[in-house]
């Protein structure tokens, strides 16, 4: 999948560029705002990913470009200045999300897989991994044939984690999509519930299901390398 | 901003900009106004005083002529009466007499004028520039009586009075503006005081007050408001000051880390593992530093007014659940429960009580003793809004609950930077519940820590 990088920082750019691409991304970055609309404009991106602050032509400017062209493709703005009328008015011109610097990278990861994911076909009703069985419609969790009792937004946690396996889930994001809480915590609330949700499905099975990535989130999947 | 200067005077009096200068010169005014206005009246007074005296004398003379002329009915007494008047006119040089018989035809005179006909029945007139003021009657034998004084020595008086009088007027009405001058700038020394004070306070030195005692009373407000001010500025300057102490030690403790850990690590070479564990920890201080850094902006953005909240009707009992649900497993490891009792809607902005309330929370579980429970009590009336949040747990002492609410403030000393955070939460809750025109205050007895919030419901 292709994505475009536009962002006049060169650091910033640069390792945005490497991070995506080791995400399996095919990323093209520019670093000016009247190259990044030609781009956005002639070539098929999948995403957006657009500074505000650019030289030549703005953030802004680009954006309404982009979609006074018709194109729909995803747009996820960054800006520095955390204001509400930043805020509003990227969503207001059609971006689909947005993030304030300082971000983490496993944030931005998360929020580009989310916008790629959007309008994709429902799940099914049952989701599996290994000997884990979750049904949605009965509200039922099963490792290894047993029956886990678990409370509604261990629920949701776990759902989280299953509709998106492999993916690394900063706890900004779990917070934001179980607890619909988004705003920075500064206890370890995200990391006691998973905690507590490893409890009931990891404990007592060889294989462990829910991992740790440090410094970046938690990730679901069968066959971890540990770092 | 600005304050309108509600000293100006009107445009047409704005020639000296000196208080002091304007009063002293609208005292000279008043002065000069009250002494021509006496000096105009003295002079009348005086005018009328002689003018009485003269008529007095010429009353007299005409009474005394009368007298004689009365006697005198045959021709030849006539001649004795005329002599008679002779006599009795000696020595008046200033007089003057015309008597006309009773055809008309001039009888007698006396004095070195004679009294033109024409000024026979006026009450004053000029002769060769020598004023007179005179009258007549006519007698009973028919005789027509005409006085005349010279005044000449009056007006003389006159004219020297009023040059007496105008000098007197301009030394009393420059002394009186002098007076008024030192008048004035003594009334204004305190003034000039406060000024030298203010002149002297600056960020260094807040210190000083103006000393009440000694004060005029029209003074002492000001003052006392002065004063008032100093003490806020000087609370918020060493608040201001405490506050960048504290942000400069609570960025270099970390950056200190950083900088030694990976000189440490550069120092020799390593495996893979070991760097990969160093970038970890360095990624873990930074996280926290720019959590840091996000919730001072947003702090300062507070402080400016800047959090402009999107208001909208919250429903607090489902803020409140849907926050003990965030916190369900945090408390569960306590264990502590949560108790939600009461419903209230206010308006607001959803995100922004969630976190001011979210920090609250937090606070009370952390505070809290195992197996008690956090009660959270919503009450509402007509006029306000109140949410009490409270926990069992040890007491924050008297001394420490004013500074609960300051930046970077921990009450347990010992927990200096841990994972629990950089103590900029409750901070950050006060601006967010002052930012919707609430209130909160804390309060600590039996054990018992009480977190009181307050929203005034504007009609």
């Amino acid at each position: 999948m292709k994505i475009l990088l536009i962002e006049d920082e060169e650091k910033t750019g640069s390792y945005l560029k490497q991070g995506l691409s080791e995400a399996g991304f095919i990323t093209d970055w520019v670093q000016d705002g009247l190259t990044g609309e030609q781009q956005a404009l002639h070539e098929d991106y999948a995403l957006t990913i657009l500074d505000v602050m650019l030289p030549g032509k703005n953030g802004w400017e680009v954006l309404r470009a982009i979609r006074k062209a018709g194109k729909d493709m995803p747009v996820l703005f960054l800006t520095a200045r955390d204001q509400v009328e930043d805020r509003v008015k990227g969503l207001e011109l059609g971006a689909d999300d947005y993030l304030v610097k300082p971000f983490a990278f496993a944030e931005l990861l998360a929020r580009v897989r989310t916008l790629l994911r959007r309008g994709r076909a429902r799940e099914d009703d049952v989701l599996q991994l290994a000997d884990l069985e979750l049904d949605l419609r009965r509200r039922r969790a099963l490792r290894a044939g047993q029956r886990i009792d678990l409370t509604a937004k261990e629920f949701a946690l776990l759902e989280l984690f299953l509709r998106r396996q492999g993916e690394i889930l900063p706890r900004s994001l779990i917070a934001s999509q179980v607890w619909d809480m988004n705003f920075d915590s500064d206890t370890n609330v995200v990391e006691v519930a998973i905690k507590r949700l490893r409890n009931k499905i990891d404990a007592g099975f060889s294989a462990p299901l829910i991992h740790t990535v440090r410094g970046m989130g938690y990730v679901m999947e069968a066959d971890h390398a540990s770092s | 901003m600005r304050l309108p200067n509600v000293f100006s005077f009107p445009n047409f009096l704005s020639f000296p900009n000196s208080i002091v200068l304007r009063t002293a010169l609208l005292f000279a005014l008043l002065t000069a106004s009250v002494i021509s206005i006496m000096g105009v009246g003295v002079r009348i007074a005086v005018d009328h005083h002689f003018a009485e005296m003269d008529q007095q004398q010429i009353a007299g003379k005409l009474e005394l002529i009368q007298e004689i002329l009365v006697s005198a009915q045959s021709l030849a007494d006539q001649d004795i009466a005329k002599s008679e008047l002779k006599r009795a006119l000696i020595g008046h040089h200033d007089l003057l007499v015309r008597i006309d018989d009773p055809n008309g035809q001039l009888w007698y005179e006396a004095g070195h004028h004679r009294i033109p006909e024409t000024q026979r029945n006026a009450p004053a007139w000029k002769e060769n520039g020598v004023p007179y003021r005179g009258r007549s009657i006519t007698a009973a034998n028919g005789f027509h009586i005409t006085v005349g004084i010279d005044i000449s020595h009056h007006e003389q008086f006159l004219n020297a009075f009023e040059w007496e009088l105008l000098m007197i007027g301009l030394c009393g009405l420059s002394t009186m503006a002098l007076l008024g001058f030192v008048a004035t700038q003594r009334g204004f020394s305190p003034v000039q005081a406060m000024t030298a004070l203010v002149a002297r306070s600056s960020a260094q030195q807040l210190g000083d007050r103006i000393a009440m005692q000694g004060l005029p009373v029209e003074l002492r407000e000001l003052a006392s408001a002065f004063n008032a001010m100093l003490d806020r500025l000087q609370d918020s300057l060493t608040r201001l000051s405490d506050f960048s102490s504290d942000l400069a030690h609570e960025l270099r403790t970390p950056i200190n880390n950083l900088m030694v850990q990976t000189q440490v690590s550069l120092s020799k070479p390593r495996d893979a593992a070991d760097y990969r564990e160093v970038l970890y920890a360095s990624l873990e201080e930074y996280e926290r530093l720019a959590r840091m850094i996000a919730n001072m902006l947003f702090l300062a953005k507070a402080d400016r007014g800047l959090i402009i909240p999107s208001v909208e009707p919250i429903k607090l009992h489902q803020v409140f659940e849907a926050l003990c649900e965030f916190y369900e497993a945090v408390a569960a490891e306590k264990p502590v429960q949560f108790l939600i009792t009461g419903e209230a809607s206010i308006h607001g902005d959803k995100l922004m009580l969630q976190r001011a309330f979210g920090n609250l929370l937090e606070n009370a579980i952390r505070h809290s003793r195992a197996n008690s429970t956090i009660n959270i009590k919503i009450k509402t009336d007509n006029s306000a809004t109140n949410i009490v949040i409270e926990n069992t747990g040890d007491n924050i002492t008297p001394e420490q609950l004013p500074r609960l609410f300051d930046r970077f403030y921990r009450a347990d000393s010992s927990r200096q930077r841990n994972a629990e955070g950089a103590g900029l939460g409750l901070a950050i809750t006060q601006s967010i519940i002052k930012a919707h025109a609430g209130n909160i205050s804390a309060c600590s007895e039996n054990s018992v820590t009480k977190f009181n919030i307050l929203f005034t419901k504007v009609s």
